[in-house]
Formats: structure tokens, C-alpha cells, sequence
């Protein structure tokens, strides 16, 4: 795997690429376990919000905040950032470097749009209905578990974006391979996060 | 050819030779990091066990004015989180470290670099917690800082640390188990199955994987106390919709796995130093190994039995004591493995034998009054009295602490190069075992007379005098035990050690003391369980290699490990003192240190066969 570099050159790379080598292999096992225990995160998170989301105090509650509209496009977003992540999967399996380098750019920007959108959510949740992190119990979850999915999109947009700037001359090779797969199973984690979060926080806080 | 070689690797050992201290800070070789967990536990070690003496100390006499209430306070809360954060799961960090990839044939383990990034967020983390003594006061909620206690209502800065500071040091424990799954599961020698596994990898391995999914909770917790402290959240603010018992699920969903997490990987000590000075492999192998992974999975079903007088209603009660009581099933089967692993066998009563032994009945009696507490009806009773204390200083003690005193007598020689001396062992033994036993069963007493726990004094004339100022006397024992144990670490060292002192059975102990950076010349090939006893008896005593001998390929050392956990130290700070400056300056170093690794290209290096011939040649 030292000698990982010379390798880019080579046109016989292995149809799976990102498990080829032992660190490769580490990488993606360590990273499968990690999204383990950011499960058991989440879940904390869930169970929280869950306990608290009728404890409104006299804050708004949830049915008068949220607008299934926006919530809507901000899924398709996301959702979509998904499958075109797989595309980028896709073209790296068949050594399609500039495939690969394509679909993640297109990822970032659906994820960026989707970042937009919660921010501006956010905002009109403090500005139009006077719901701060501090008004009540509910408000307080609410903004952790929504605010901790916001961060971890946050962190995997940059991180993407780092590494596409750091091999974007570089093709694939065994050592790269296995840091973009394992970005994009990242990808996906926040993605499953989410419908979560739209089903439990947005459809059942409209739909009581 | 040679020459060039030559060339490069005495570059590399003339960087290593410029600093000693730079060497350490920079290791990401796991036998050097298990070292750094070893004596940085060690150091905790001895700091709990002074805050556990003092606290003996007040409580000798009735109405005393030792230490005030407050210093009581924080004195308890910092034993307790010491010891379990800081002293107990490091010790164990440092032998699984050191010993694992050795007992899996393996060269190193997965992650080299977030080995080292583990460490050294837990002696961070660790420094940040024990800092709040000189500055603004220690936590003072008790180590489980129930809200509202530990709300900015009731606690001073001390939480603050206490938050933060197991934040950052649990971050490098989560670090350190994905590191422990992945090494087991993927980097084994030819031949080394799961089902051929020591117990103590074993055990290694499951206590790994509760940390995985245990930690994140505790995580949560002290993220929602944080967000609660600093930035006004209302989690926990019944007025507000708020509810305490929230903290008390996150904090149990994480403390009970905690506590396996703490006995598993003592149980794998236990397992080896067993068979090996039984001179008879395990008894049960293969139901041991079920039995680990039983106890593993139960572990995470029992949390709310910390929580019986919480309100949660009987049925849940119930439910929760049965489950309890269920962990009694597999441990059990463990317990009579090892008795019938002894049974017939050519017993050796090394120190490290005496505490296995030592370690069988104590435990059991820990167990004993742990089913007393799961029976949710008389636990009402037994809530919040020395009962309690009792009951789990004999399990943790009995068990965690005796196994790891075993493990220092066991795989000290191969970890240090020389071999403690036995007969000051012995003494340390059983001055040891007998102050423990003195401190702890007495206290079950105290407890049913009704002297409540974490209070800083108590009233004379009832009855709880006399049985206390014994209890302080088996503080003291232990503490000279301890001392003994010191003295024999230091006394010892010209005793060196060979290669294989104890007739072992195991991986460990078939490769040189010191044990050469890259473990394996030539990866072993595993051909039954404990391989080398097996080719003892079948072979000529030689492991054969699975590999020809080749270049071995080794990781570069690194300081951003200790310069990312300089910057979420600082960044506490920022937090603690509300000072946003010094919080972003503080995610800028550390955040900045994880660019640089992520840009920075780095292929390690190789040793050349040639330099691994001499070695094995001198060797």
C-alpha cells in the first residue's frame, strides 16, 4: 500500500478498489463500526427529542411551526445527493475518474442546497415564530438533533470537498479509493438520518 | 543497493534517537502506547486511591472534621470518575494494546495513527478534569452528576470539567474500540480463527464492541448537560417541559455496558494467567467465548436497574430485574470453567495465580449481593447505603483491580523486559486481598444499619463506629499494599526477563523480550488453539511461518495526534470560561491538525530483511 501512488498509472485496477489493499480494508471496516456507534448517537438524540417534544412550555409547538412544503424540498434534495453519490460509486468502480470526480462535485452542491435551506428554516423559526434554542424543552431538542444532523452535513461537505480538491489531478488509485467510498457511505448514514428526522420530527410533529 | 538501504533506515533511527521524550510524543507503535495508557492509568491510579483515603480518613470517626462537607463532595465524585474513566479503563487499554495484536499474530494494530490520537485524548482529557482542582473546584454531583445537581443551580465550574473532560477522553475510548474491532477482525494470522482466539483478545474484542455502542450515549449525555450548562438548553428544566430522567437513561445506557467493559477484558486475564499456570488448556473454551458474548449482549438490557426508585412502575421494575439476573447464567458457567480449568491441574501458585485465585471467591460474593440488588423489591431497601458501596467496590475490586494487578505480574516481563520480584508479590498479595476484604465487607453491614452513602459524616452511638474505623484501617492495608507493589517495580528491575518466563501458551510469548517494533519477523502460522503450547507438544517448539521473509512495511510516528488534543483542551477552556476567542482558537488547532493529515501524504516506511536478520540473529 506504500507504493500506492504508482499504481495510478496502472490501467488494470481491481474492480473493487477501495477494499483492495489491507488499509483499504481497515478503512472500511472501521468506518462501517464508527456509523455503528453514530447510530447509537442519533438514537440518543431520537429518544431525547421524543421525550420532549410536547414539553412546548407557552413556545410554539410543533404543528404551528412546521411547513411540510419546505421540509419536502429539502428532502428531495438530500435524497437525491444520495443517488448521485452512488452514481460517483458507480463510475469509480469502472475506473471513470472524471465520472467520479463529476457526481461528488454535483453531490456537494445538492448538499449545500439542502444546508441553505436549513439555515433559512431556522431562521424564520427565530425571527417569525420566536423559537430560540432556550424557549422551552422541546425547542432546546429540537435544535440539537436537527442542529446535530445540520453540523454532520456540514462536516461532510467539507470533507468531500478537501478531497476532491486533493486528488483532483491524481486519478484513482488504491490509496484514494477507499477514502471516497468511505465518504459516501458517510453520505448515506446522514442521508438515512434524515428521513428519520422527517418522519419522526416533521410528519409526526404535524400529524401529532 | 544495500548501502542505500542502510542510508535510510539510519536516518529514520537517528531521528529516533534525537529525544526520548519526542519519541514518546510522537509513537504510534502499540506496544509503546499501551506503555503511555499503563502510566498514565497508574498515575490516576494512585490519585483516586489518595482521594478514596482521605475520604477514609474523615469517615474513621464519628462527627470528624477531616476534609469539610464540599471537599467530601468533590472528593467522591472525583474517586469514583477517576477511577472508572481514568485508572481502571486505561490500565486495561494498556495491556489490550500491548498484548492483543501479539496474541493475534499481528504486526501492529489497524489504525497506528488514531491509536496514538486515542491515548492521547484520554490524558487530555484526564489532565482537563483533574485541573478543576486548582481551579474554581472540583465536580461535586457524585461521578453519575444526576441533574439537577449538577445543573448551574446547584454545581460550580467543577461540572463544567467534569463534562468536558470525559467528553474528550470518552472520544479517545471510542477511538480505541473501533481500533480493537477492526485489528481483531481483520489483521489475524494465517490459521488464527476467531474460534482459536485467546480469551483475553476475545474478551478484548466484545468489551470493544460495547464500548462502540455505550459511548455514544454518555456522548449524548454530556452534551446535552453541556448545551444546558453554557447555552441555556432546557433539557432538563421540568418548568420549562424539561425531565431529569432523561439524563439518568443516557447516563445508564452507557454505565452499565461500562461496567463490562471494565470486567470483561479481567475475566480474559483471568482466563490466561489460569491455563497457563494450570499448565491445562481452558476448560470450556468454546462456552467461555459464548458466555463473553452473552454477558456482552445482556449488559446493554439491564440499564434501568439503576434506576428502581426512580418511579418507573413494577412492571418495568420487573422486567429489568430479570434481566439483571439473567448476567448471573453466563457468569456462572465462567466461574466453574475456571474451577475445573484448575481441577487436575499442575497448579503453580505464582503472584499473578494468587490474584486469579484470590479473584474467584471475591467476585463471587460481589455477585451474590448484586443479585440482592437486582431483586427490585429489596433494593428499595438497599438504595443508597454502603450496601451498595459494597457491592460494587467488590466487583470492581474484586474483579477489575485483582485482574489487573495479575496481568502487571503476568505479562510484566514481556512488556518491561524483567520479571517482578515474587516473593515482595506475595506480600503485596496478600496485604492487598486481605485490606480489601477488611475496607469492603464491613461496609455491607454498615449499609443494612441504614448509613447512607455519599455523606461526609455520621452520628455516634449507632452503632456505626467501631465497623467504620475498621473499614478505614482496610483502606490504609491497601494503600501500603500499593506502595509494596511500587517499591517491587522499582527494586526489580535488574531481574531480566526471557522470552518465555512463564511456559506460556499463547502468541506472546513465542517472539523476543524487548519485543522487536515490528512484533513478527515472519507472521506466525496458527495451527490450534494456543498455538505455542501446541507446537511445544507437536512441533519443535517453534512457530512455523506463514510468510518468507520479506521488508516489513511500518507506519510513521506523528505529533498531530498530541496537537489535535491540545486544541480540544483548549478549546474547553474557551467553553468553561465563556471565552469564544479561546474556544475557536482551540477547534482551529485541532481542526487545522486534521487537515494537515488528511492533505499530507504519508507511506510510512520499510524495515529491509537484512536489518530483520541481524536482529533475529542477535536476538
Amino acid at each position: 500500500m506504500a507504493h500506492a501512488e504508482e499504481v495510478k498509472h496502472d490501467q488494470t485496477l481491481p474492480p473493487n478498489p477501495e477494499t483492495a489493499t489491507l488499509e483499504g480494508k481497515n478503512k472500511f471496516l472501521g468506518f462501517w463500526f464508527f456509523l455503528g456507534g453514530e447510530t447509537v448517537l442519533f438514537g440518543s438524540l431520537f429518544g431525547t427529542y421524543l421525550g420532549l417534544r410536547n414539553g412546548v412550555a407557552d413556545g410554539p409547538t410543533p404543528a404551528e411551526l412546521f411547513h411540510l412544503d419546505l421540509v419536502f424540498i429539502m428532502t428531495m434534495l438530500l435524497l437525491t445527493s444520495s443517488l448521485t453519490s452512488v452514481f460517483a460509486m458507480i463510475a469509480m468502480k469502472k475506473g471513470n475518474f472524471k465520472g467520479l470526480m463529476l457526481w461528488m462535485w454535483v453531490t456537494v452542491i445538492l448538499g449545500l442546497g439542502f444546508l441553505g435551506f436549513e439555515i433559512y428554516e431556522f431562521v424564520i423559526y427565530v425571527n417569525q415564530y420566536e423559537l430560540g434554542f432556550t424557549t422551552s424543552a422541546f425547542s432546546s431538542a429540537f435544535y440539537t438533533l436537527v442542529g446535530t444532523h445540520g453540523a454532520h452535513v456540514t462536516f461532510g461537505i467539507l470533507w468531500i470537498i478537501t478531497l476532491l480538491i486533493r486528488y483532483r489531478k491524481a486519478g484513482i488509485t488504491l490509496t484514494n479509493a477507499p477514502k471516497f467510498y468511505v465518504a459516501s457511505l458517510y453520505w448515506h448514514f446522514i442521508d438515512v438520518v434524515w428521513v428519520f428526522i422527517f418522519t419522526v420530527v416533521y410528519l409526526m410533529g404535524i400529524g401529532g | 543497493m544495500n548501502n542505500v538501504h542502510k542510508g535510510v533506515n539510519n536516518v529514520s533511527n537517528a531521528k529516533a534517537q534525537k529525544s526520548v521524550l519526542w519519541d514518546w510524543l510522537t509513537t504510534v507503535d502499540h506496544k509503546k502506547i499501551g506503555i503511555l495508557y499503563l502510566v498514565a492509568g497508574g498515575f490516576f491510579f494512585a490519585l483516586g486511591g489518595l482521594e478514596a483515603v482521605l475520604m477514609r480518613i474523615q469517615l474513621m470517626f464519628p462527627e470528624a472534621s477531616f476534609v469539610p462537607a464540599q471537599t467530601f463532595n468533590e472528593l467522591l465524585t472525583m474517586h469514583g470518575t477517576t477511577m472508572i474513566f481514568l485508572a481502571a479503563m486505561p490500565l486495561l487499554f494498556g495491556f489490550m494494546n500491548f498484548i492483543v495484536p501479539l496474541q493475534i499474530g499481528a504486526r501492529d494494530v489497524a489504525f497506528p495513527f488514531l491509536n496514538s490520537l486515542g491515548f492521547w485524548l484520554f490524558a487530555f482529557g484526564g489532565i482537563l478534569l483533574n485541573l478543576s482542582w486548582f481551579f474554581g473546584g472540583a465536580p461535586d454531583a457524585g461521578w453519575t452528576a444526576y441533574v439537577p445537581l449538577s445543573s448551574s443551580e446547584y454545581a460550580g465550574t467543577g461540572i463544567d470539567y467534569y463534562v468536558l473532560g470525559l467528553q474528550i477522553s470518552g472520544a479517545g475510548t471510542l477511538i480505541a474500540g473501533i481500533n480493537f474491532l477492526v485489528t481483531v477482525i481483520n489483521m489475524r494470522a494465517p490459521g488464527m480463527s476467531m474460534m482459536r482466539m485467546p480469551l483475553f483478545t476475545w474478551s478484548s474484542f466484545v468489551a470493544s464492541a460495547l464500548i462502540l455502542f455505550a459511548f455514544p450515549a454518555l456522548t449524548i449525555g454530556l452534551l446535552l448537560l453541556m448545551l444546558e450548562r453554557l447555552f441555556g438548553g432546557n433539557f432538563f428544566v421540568v418548568e420549562l417541559g424539561g425531565n431529569v430522567v432523561i439524563w439518568q437513561h443516557l447516563f445508564w445506557i452507557f454505565g452499565h455496558p461500562e461496567v463490562y467493559i471494565l470486567i470483561l477484558p479481567a475475566f480474559g486475564i483471568f482466563s490466561e494467567i489460569l491455563a497457563t499456570f494450570s499448565k491445562k488448556r481452558l476448560f470450556g473454551y468454546s462456552a467461555m467465548v459464548f458466555a463473553t458474548l452473552i454477558i456482552g449482549f445482556l449488559g446493554f438490557m439491564v440499564w434501568a436497574h439503576h434506576m428502581f426508585t426512580v418511579g418507573m412502575g413494577p412492571v418495568a421494575n420487573a422486567i429489568f430485574a430479570v434481566a439483571t439476573m439473567a448476567i448471573a447464567v453466563p457468569t456462572g458457567i465462567k466461574i466453574f470453567n475456571w474451577l475445573f480449568t484448575l481441577w487436575g491441574g499442575r497448579i503453580q501458585f505464582t503472584t499473578a495465580n494468587l490474584f486469579a485465585l484470590g479473584f474467584i471467591p471475591s467476585f463471587v460474593m460481589g455477585g451474590v449481593t448484586g443479585i440482592m440488588l437486582a431483586t427490585s423489591a429489596a433494593n428499595y431497601q438497599f438504595h443508597d447505603t454502603y450496601f451498595v458501596v459494597a457491592h460494587f467496590h467488590y466487583v470492581i475490586i474484586g474483579g477489575v483491580v485483582l485482574g489487573l494487578f495479575g496481568g502487571a505480574f503476568y505479562w510484566w516481563p514481556k512488556m518491561f523486559g524483567y520479571k517482578l520480584n515474587e516473593p515482595l508479590g506475595k506480600w503485596f498479595f496478600w496485604l492487598f486481598l486481605f485490606g480489601f476484604h477488611l475496607t469492603f465487607f464491613v461496609q455491607h453491614f454498615v449499609g443494612l444499619m441504614g448509613m447512607p452513602r455519599r455523606v461526609a459524616s455520621f452520628l455516634p452511638g449507632q452503632g456505626l463506629d467501631s465497623l467504620n474505623f475498621v473499614s478505614s484501617l482496610g483502606a490504609f492495608l491497601m494503600s501500603i499494599a500499593f506502595i509494596l507493589f511500587l517499591v517491587n517495580v522499582v527494586v526489580s528491575v535488574k531481574n531480566k526477563a526471557e522470552a518465555d518466563p512463564w511456559d506460556g501458551r499463547t502468541l506472546e510469548w513465542a517472539i523476543p523480550t524487548p519485543v522487536p517494533e515490528y512484533n513478527f519477523a515472519q507472521t506466525p502460522l496458527v495451527r490450534e488453539l494456543d498455538p505455542l503450547w501446541y507446537e511445544k507438544q507437536h512441533g519443535n517448539g517453534k512457530l512455523k511461518a506463514a510468510e518468507p521473509l520479506d521488508d516489513i512495511h511500518m507506519p510513521n510516528g506523528s505529533i498531530l495526534p498530541v496537537v489535535m488534543s491540545i486544541g480540544l483542551f483548549v478549546a474547553s477552556f474557551g467553553l468553561i470560561y465563556h471565552t469564544h476567542v479561546i474556544t475557536i482558537l482551540g477547534l482551529a488547532i485541532t481542526f487545522g491538525a486534521m487537515f494537515v493529515r488528511s492533505i499530507k501524504e504519508d507511506h510510512g516506511y520499510h524495515i529491509h530483511k537484512e536489518d530483520i536478520k541481524k536482529d533475529e540473529e542477535v536476538g
